[in-house]
């Protein structure tokens, strides 16, 4: 297994002179290895962007360190590492940098120095990946949020990035939008085994993921499969999140004095379970 | 207050080469007292339809009624006030619109500039900032320097403030984390319930619609398609499907359970605690009739 | 008032001057503007309007449209026109009202600037209006290229340009939206005296800074983790192409000089 990404005892304050208030992050280890869907829950103000941050350098640790593809992160490499890494961010408005779509995908490589007719190529066949390839020539202000996240998604895999990151990429979104982005990204991960690090608090998106790292105050609170995490249950709640719908489902069907097995994270799940439980005796 | 809406059709950039209808003969009427959500697709015309609410947009045909006041397509609308004082809007992403030094000079604009005193005005700040949640030393902070979800509630208290009669919320959660969306809904809810305050929800959230409101409106490319009670909209998933919007989760889960128990339920079942309430009645009622 | 504006607007087509490389465009613009000067009698000025009315057919963009959209500069010339008439007094009389006495030089003059004024405006209304900003910008980069031997920092000026483009509209609906949201609680833009006016912008303008601030605090973070470090070593993924229909269009020009300079006095 190659390792795309680590964080190794990371901690950063945005205020190093005042020892008083608390780190953003603190002592924050995790790794990515490649091929996989790592998603950062937490509130707003538990350290997830920090994180972001801290990957693309953006931000050093002032203690421990992260490293990018083995690594070390520093001044010096800043550059190359991140032609390795794709973002999108929260406002799909302020990321658009192209007068088009076209333009706007082609940005990162005019960066690095492609030639014309590769640049051509790469952006046909990125802004096929996403579906987005019968918009080239259209302007902003003219796409909706998920159109403008896509074609952020877009303009990240021209660069073939090792890792894409999500930060709260779907959060400003509708609920056509959200669907459309998370649809673009899972169909990625099947087609080209993508790594992708996602920073979100919609408990829905971090079902799709391998991994979750939980993260409050800046610190990783629990880290582990969709279903370990969210079996933590109110503690969740009690730092600001939601828990999935089945799960929430389950525990007022079991309140009610419905018969239940288990935990369940997915509706299908819990339908199974319903019918095991009540009606197939 | 009711606001009534009458064949009204509204027109950007009316008779230049770039018009574009934005609503088409839309009747609409809001009856005092209602929790109303408005909802459809982007673009579908919702955030046209809210600013004829209180008059910041005047219909390019029909007639728009605020409570005594008739606003009439070509005909100039004088001193809009008084509408705009009883009729408050929450816009989405309302912290763009704080500007004063002080969280509470900025909750004060809005009453002050209607001719409330300055007392009286300080006064609903003072009670409004703990309505929101927020506690009352932040009243002499920068709103600048307040986390997003804190400067969204100082601007939702510097609606309040104005004391309107209609509350038009669009998309007030919009960007807020889980337990902030929540609190935030709940408490329009309650000053729905508790003061009796008109309110009308602006969303692409069939979840917020099913849980809040009493009627519920379609738009569909600057139509009003339908209007009824969640129990009547929800209960024709073809007409819905044909708009291209979905049920809500939860009554998406209540028909996958119906299949499953081979019977409908009862009623259609609106929020979560309803329909595990309703399954485990429906289950009781199928063992004791073994 | 402003939505009926197409001064600086662009109209998206597929005509013969629409499709025209934006270097070549440029240039005869900018050759026309001077050239305009030469024209110093009835027949030079009469082929100036032809040839100008010959490209506004080309563009396939309607007169209507065109006169309808810059009314307020054509009342502007038309002032300038009856300024003539009014002050010249040279050659004979041609009207005698009494209290007004309208001269031949005077009626000269005044068509004669009007359509030099025409010209100009139609001109580089069909520039704007047939070229999207952003190959202008494009074209103007390409043309102030030899520019960078004397230190001009030519390609940061062009994607400064570029990205202002791209950023209008959403500061547009930017303003629209606080402006209503403010008007929404009370405040008052078009009415009461001047200071109050004045007044009334700063919870307008106050906003509308910190959010254009945010967004280009946004794009820069954006931009440098996409590997934007400055021109040097980018390639270009807009290219421009040159082909017939440009340099047919620059002959035509050269043709029309030389004309003008036969036929003037």
């Amino acid at each position: 297994m190659t390792e795309i990404l680590s964080f190794n005892n990371v901690s950063f304050s945005y205020t190093p002179d005042n020892p008083e208030l608390r780190n953003a992050v603190q002592d924050v280890s995790f790794s990515i290895n490649e091929g996989e869907w790592i998603a950062i829950v937490g509130h707003n103000g538990s350290g997830k962007s920090t994180m972001v941050k801290l990957v693309c350098g953006l931000l050093f640790p002032q203690d421990g360190e992260v490293r990018v593809m083995r690594n070390v992160l520093t001044e010096e490499n800043l550059w190359e590492v991140r032609s390795n890494i794709g973002m999108v961010f929260q406002n799909p408005d302020n990321q658009f940098v192209g007068a088009t779509v076209q333009d706007d995908v082609a940005f990162a490589l005019e960066n690095s120095g492609v030639p014309y007719t590769e640049m051509v190529d790469r952006v046909h066949s990125s802004l096929a990946q996403v579906k987005m390839d019968k918009f080239l020539n259209h302007e902003p202000h003219h796409l909706s949020g998920g159109q403008k996240q896509r074609v952020a998604i877009a303009g990240a895999l021209a660069m073939r990035p090792k890792l894409l990151i999500l930060d709260e990429a779907t959060s400003m979104l509708d609920p056509q939008g959200r669907d459309e982005v998370l649809k673009t990204v899972r169909a990625l991960r099947e087609e080209i085994g993508l790594t992708v690090l996602s920073i979100t608090h919609d408990v829905e998106e971090a079902l799709f993921a391998d991994r979750v790292l939980f993260m409050n105050n800046g610190q990783k609170y629990a880290e582990g499969t969709p279903s370990e995490i969210f079996s933590l249950g109110d503690k969740l709640v009690e730092f600001g999140l939601e828990l999935p719908f089945a799960m929430r489902m389950t525990k007022l069907f079991k309140d009610n004095g419905v018969l239940l097995e288990g935990q369940h994270m997915s509706e299908e799940e819990l339908v199974n379970d319903l019918w095991t439980s009540n009606f197939n005796k | 207050m009711d606001i009534k809406l009458q064949q009204v059709s509204y027109a950007y950039s009316k008779g230049t080469p770039f018009e574009k209808y934005a609503l088409f003969n839309v009747d609409l009427t809001i009856p005092h007292g209602t929790y109303q959500a408005i909802i459809g697709h982007t673009g579908s015309g919702k955030s046209t339809i809210l600013q004829h609410f209180n008059g910041l947009l005047k219909p390019s045909e029909g007639q728009v009624h605020i409570g005594e006041r008739v606003i009439v397509a070509g005909k100039k609308a004088k001193e809009l006030k008084p509408v705009r004082q009883k009729v408050g809007i929450v816009f989405q992403f309302p912290e763009h619109q704080l500007f004063e030094e002080t969280v509470l000079k900025d909750i004060m604009f809005g009453p002050m500039n209607f001719g409330v005193s300055e007392q009286v005005a300080e006064a609903r700040a003072r009670e409004l900032i703990k309505l929101v949640g927020l506690p009352e030393d932040i009243l002499n902070k920068s709103p600048f320097d307040l986390s997003g979800g804190q400067m969204r509630r100082v601007a939702i208290a510097g609606v309040l403030a104005m004391d309107p009669e209609v509350i038009v919320l669009d998309e007030p959660t919009a960007g807020l984390d889980p337990r902030g969306q929540k609190e935030i809904m709940d408490m329009f809810y309650n000053l729905h319930k508790e003061r009796g305050l008109t309110t009308i929800l602006v969303t692409h959230s069939m979840e917020d619609a099913a849980r809040y409101a009493d009627q519920i409106a379609i738009m569909h490319e600057g139509r009003c398609v339908l209007n009824g009670t969640p129990h009547e909209i929800f209960s024709d998933s073809d007409t819905l499907e044909k708009y291209r919007l979905e049920l809500p989760h939860i009554v998406r889960f209540q028909r996958k359970i119906e299949q499953l128990m081979k019977k409908p339920l009862s009623k259609i079942c609106l929020t979560e605690e309803e329909l595990a309430a309703e399954v485990a009645h429906a289950l009781r009622e199928g063992r004791d009739a073994k | 008032m402003m939505e009926k504006m197409i001064f600086g607007r662009y109209i998206p087509g597929e005509s013969f001057v629409h499709r025209l490389d934006p270097r070549s465009k440029l240039i005869f613009v900018f050759a026309f503007i001077l050239v305009v000067f030469l024209a110093n009698n009835i027949v030079t000025y009469a082929l100036l309007l032809a040839f100008t009315l010959l490209v506004i057919l080309m563009s396939r963009i309607r007169l209507y449209f065109l006169i309808n959209g810059l009314k307020p500069i054509i009342i502007l010339l038309v002032f300038t026109f009856f300024i003539h008439i009014l002050f010249t007094r040279e050659g004979d009389i041609l009207l005698d009202l009494g209290f007004l006495k309208v001269y031949e030089e005077g009626l000269r003059q005044g068509i004669f600037i009007s359509v030099r004024f025409l010209v100009l405006v139609f001109m580089t209304s069909i520039l704007t209006l047939t070229t999207s900003p952003i190959s202008i910008t494009d074209g103007i980069e390409v043309l102030l290229n030899p520019l960078k031997k004397i230190k001009l920092p030519v390609h940061e000026l062009a994607l400064m340009m570029s990205i202002a483009l791209r950023f209008i509209p959403t500061l547009m609906d930017e303003t629209d939206k606080i402006m209503k949201a403010q008007m929404a609680r009370g405040s008052d833009l078009s009415a009461g005296p001047l200071k109050e006016r004045i007044k009334a912008v700063v919870p307008l303008l106050v906003p509308l800074f910190v959010s254009a601030f945010k967004r280009a605090e946004d794009l820069a973070t954006a931009m440098e983790v996409r590997g934007y470090r400055g021109g040097e070593g980018r390639t270009r993924y807009r290219q421009l192409k040159w082909d017939w229909r440009d340099t047919l269009c620059l002959v035509v020009f050269v043709i029309m000089t030389a004309l003008l300079v036969f036929y003037r006095n």
